[in-house]
């Protein structure tokens, strides 16, 4: 796996698609941060990737690195507990547990991994171009 | 041949070291959010005074030797400006003007290589 990686666009089409299961996480984390059980070990934990730089070669003398999500782990986070009778899912007591994912850090990483993800991709455009006009010369 | 080396040469090291160099910052890009990642560069200077220079390659007496690596680049660390605080020494402005700035030297060079090309070209042609 690791001698695939040849040129710049080996090193940011892995980084694109680190920062796109990032993306995953973060939209899966909004999209349960209502999410509301009535045993709190059931409830929904916020996903975090973990990024680890992989070296293009194993002694890492060249210093090229490209980026791999080795994991994406399940925060171990206390789900909040609210008083809500009504709900159908309530237990015994009247609570319900919410996830407990926080938006605003959330929002944050999401901003975070769209700048990364455009970085990236400013990358390619730009070494592509670079590549059509070195075949282009003497011409 | 040699007058095309003498023309050339300098020019043509120059893409390969800023190629490498484009790419080390590429991979510094990518690792942006990676803890602990530790930015990667090169000094263009040494780079190019290697590549004039020419050292002899090393000789290999034995069948077990390893190779020497052939590229003439030492890569080194990059200072942070600001250390952030998960060790992390990736600073996004500073890759993206040092990327630039690599970029638009890469396209110096090639705009100085094509001019040389077509000095020669018409000093064939003789037209």
């Amino acid at each position: 796996m690791i001698d695939q990686i040849k040129n710049v666009f080996d090193i940011a089409a892995r980084s694109l698609s680190a920062q796109q299961v990032r993306l995953n996480t973060i939209a899966s984390n909004i999209a349960n941060a209502h999410t509301k059980v009535g045993d709190p070990k059931n409830a929904y934990r916020p996903l975090k990737p973990i990024f680890e730089a992989v070296m293009t070669d194993e002694q890492g003398q060249d210093g090229l690195a490209t980026v791999a999500v080795t994991d994406v782990v399940a925060l171990n986070r206390a789900p909040t507990k609210i008083y809500e009778p009504a709900n159908p899912a309530a237990d015994k007591d009247g609570f319900v547990y919410e996830s407990p994912v926080d938006q605003e850090e959330e929002l944050v990483e999401m901003l975070d991994a769209s700048r990364a993800y455009q970085n990236n991709l400013e990358v390619i455009s730009t070494m592509r171009t670079l590549m059509v006009r070195t075949i282009d010369i003497g011409k | 041949m040699q007058v095309f080396k003498n023309a050339l040469q300098l020019h043509s090291d120059t893409l390969a070291i800023r190629e490498q160099r484009s790419k080390l910052i590429a991979g510094n890009i990518a690792n942006a959010s990676t803890p602990e990642f530790k930015a990667r560069d090169i000094s263009f200077k040494d780079a190019i005074t290697r590549a004039i220079e020419e050292e002899k390659p090393v000789l290999k007496t034995h069948s077990k030797h390893f190779d020497v690596q052939d590229n003439n680049y030492e890569v080194g660390y990059r200072q942070p400006v600001q250390a952030s605080e998960d060790g992390n020494t990736v600073e996004m402005p500073v890759e993206q003007v040092q990327f630039s700035e690599n970029v638009t030297r890469y396209q110096i060079s090639l705009s100085l290589l094509n001019k040389k090309i077509n000095g020669l070209m018409t000093a064939i042609k003789g037209e």
